[in-house]
């Protein structure tokens, strides 16, 4: 009991540091370039404490849970030896973590708001809302092929960084026949795609499968997932923005 | 208390977000696997915990950081701030956003250090790597990108420069730079420009470039106010990349210096033995 308590002790000391950069970023432009005193400070230095003792939280939850629960699957994969399971598990997790995303809904919203400006759509609500539903199961459907396409490239030993080229010419060709308006929402859904929980737990799907296949080097063949993950959706909404 | 009575509703909120998760990974592991899963309780109490955290976290950071953040973005671009720190006469120039880009580059590390889902990532680099990537060393080197991507991000806004001929420079620095890493951290890089934005940065990032792109004379809010995210998911890429080849660097200067060390004193050691 002592020791998880020092545990968690260590873990609240370690949260404390890695907020303090920001809260002393802001203090400094509060103090000295705006010249202000915070508005609420009572509520700020409460919810910096929440934030703290979130972070605890999650990273002690991340320990005991999500790490060896992927882990566990990846290996549980690996030697059931059945690839097609593997790769459908594969894009569920993709698919399924990415369309719930909040910060993508928030961004599919404000797009459909950019295509109704420029005219690409109809200004009125239904259109606006099929385009932000698309455009969320464009990046949703991406997001699948994108860790199908990484866990493949696991089994098959293809050099990532091929691939990653690949992707950035076909961004890049892309760009140059996509609708201006959509450039920048496209860019931006590569980094929006990626949560708090996927990140994890997809990390631990790959590093499991690369470390229970022989042959294959944890650190070379382990990462990458969220490299595809966070490039294809960029790919797939250009194109959106093009057929739309 | 009020800060407490959003607690519910958030937690509701977040379980909903982790539900189709759950649902996919117990399906598959009932279903497929046919397997049960080793400490189940465990792993179900540690699932709890990162559901408790997250809402905490998120509830701490819609009290205090979104609020300030978003107010000082606002407060930094208006205009009126900007006629007073001005540098230049006439026209307001690039040159007088200069706290913006402070701002932009100070928030980005600052931001990104907190970010769970990169501690989560350099947590395990450093379990796979046998601690040869630190865990802070990772962080550091991802803050700095982000930093220095936001930075570059908002100078764009404020210049009204395309967006692509920025991203396709960067695309071009991470293909040369692959050739020249250590092959080790490649996939680890790519894969850095991906976590650094979700939770924290990214609400603070948006309320940055939509407060720029509002005030900049000739900007539009919905077409400028975008791309900054991307800035800070490619420059990460190339500063893991280029703290890769650094320490290599180092390591081999060091490891010749050794080298020389060595031979001196073998040196020393076989004119002592003539003697």
């Amino acid at each position: 009991m002592n020791q998880s308590l020092q545990h968690l002790f260590n873990s609240l000391f370690g949260s404390l540091r890695d907020l303090l950069p920001i809260v002393l970023v802001i203090a400094f432009f509060q103090l000295f370039v705006l010249e202000q005193t915070p508005e609420n400070l009572i509520q700020t230095i409460i919810g910096l404490a929440f934030v703290v003792l979130g972070l605890t939280f999650f990273i002690f939850g991340l320990e005991q849970g999500l790490f060896p629960i992927g882990e566990s699957m990846a290996h549980a994969f690996a030697s059931k030896g059945s690839a097609f399971w593997l790769l459908t598990f594969s894009f569920s997790l993709g698919f399924g973590t990415t369309i719930a995303e909040p910060a993508l809904i928030a961004v599919a919203e404000e797009a459909s708001e950019v295509a109704a400006q420029a005219g690409i759509i109809e200004k009125a609500e239904l259109a606006m809302e099929a385009y932000a539903d698309g455009l969320r199961y464009t990046v949703a459907f991406s997001v699948g092929i994108a860790i199908t396409l990484g866990v493949l490239r696991i089994l098959m030993n293809w050099p990532i960084h091929y691939m990653i080229m690949i992707g950035y010419v076909m961004v890049i060709v892309l760009t140059g026949f996509a609708p201006d308006e959509i450039i920048g929402i496209a860019y931006d859904s590569g980094g929006v795609t990626t949560s708090t929980i996927t990140v994890p737990l997809v990390t631990a799907l790959g590093i499991g499968l690369a470390s229970s296949i022989s042959g294959r080097n944890p650190m070379v063949d382990g990462f990458g997932l969220i490299a595809f993950a966070s490039l294809l959706p960029i790919v797939f909404v250009l194109a959106y923005g093009m057929i739309i | 208390m009020h800060v407490l009575s959003d607690f519910p509703a958030l937690l509701l909120a977040t379980f909903f977000d982790i539900l189709p998760i759950a649902i996919i990974i117990f399906g598959f592991q009932f279903l497929v696997i046919r397997k049960r899963i080793t400490n189940l309780k465990k792993v179900l109490m540690g699932m709890l915990y990162v559901l408790i955290g997250i809402t905490f976290f998120l509830l701490g950071l819609e009290q205090a950081l979104f609020p300030v953040g978003r107010s000082m973005a606002s407060q930094l671009t208006n205009p009126e701030f900007l006629q007073s720190v001005r540098l230049s006469v006439g026209e307001l120039q690039w040159t007088d956003y200069y706290w913006v880009y402070i701002f932009a580059f100070a928030v980005g590390a600052g931001t990104t250090i907190a970010e769970p889902a990169l501690i989560a990532v350099a947590m395990k680099a450093n379990e796979v790597s046998g601690g040869a990537i630190g865990v802070f060393g990772l962080r550091a080197a991802v803050a700095i990108g982000v930093a220095i991507g936001l930075a570059l991000g908002t100078y764009r806004i404020v210049v009204g420069v395309p967006m692509h001929y920025f991203i396709i420079t960067g695309y071009v620095i991470v293909v040369v730079q692959t050739f020249f890493s250590p092959k080790l951290i490649v996939p680890l890089a790519y894969d850095s420009g991906g976590v650094t934005t979700s939770t924290v940065t990214v609400p603070l990032v948006a309320a940055l470039g939509l407060g720029l792109a509002e005030t900049v004379p000739g900007r539009s809010p919905l077409i400028d106010g975008f791309g900054l995210i991307a800035f800070a998911s490619l420059c990460p890429i190339i500063s893991v990349m280029a703290y890769a080849q650094l320490s290599e660097m180092k390591n081999k200067r060091a490891y010749k210096k050794q080298l020389k060390v060595d031979e001196y004193y073998s040196k020393l050691k076989k004119r002592d033995l003539d003697k």
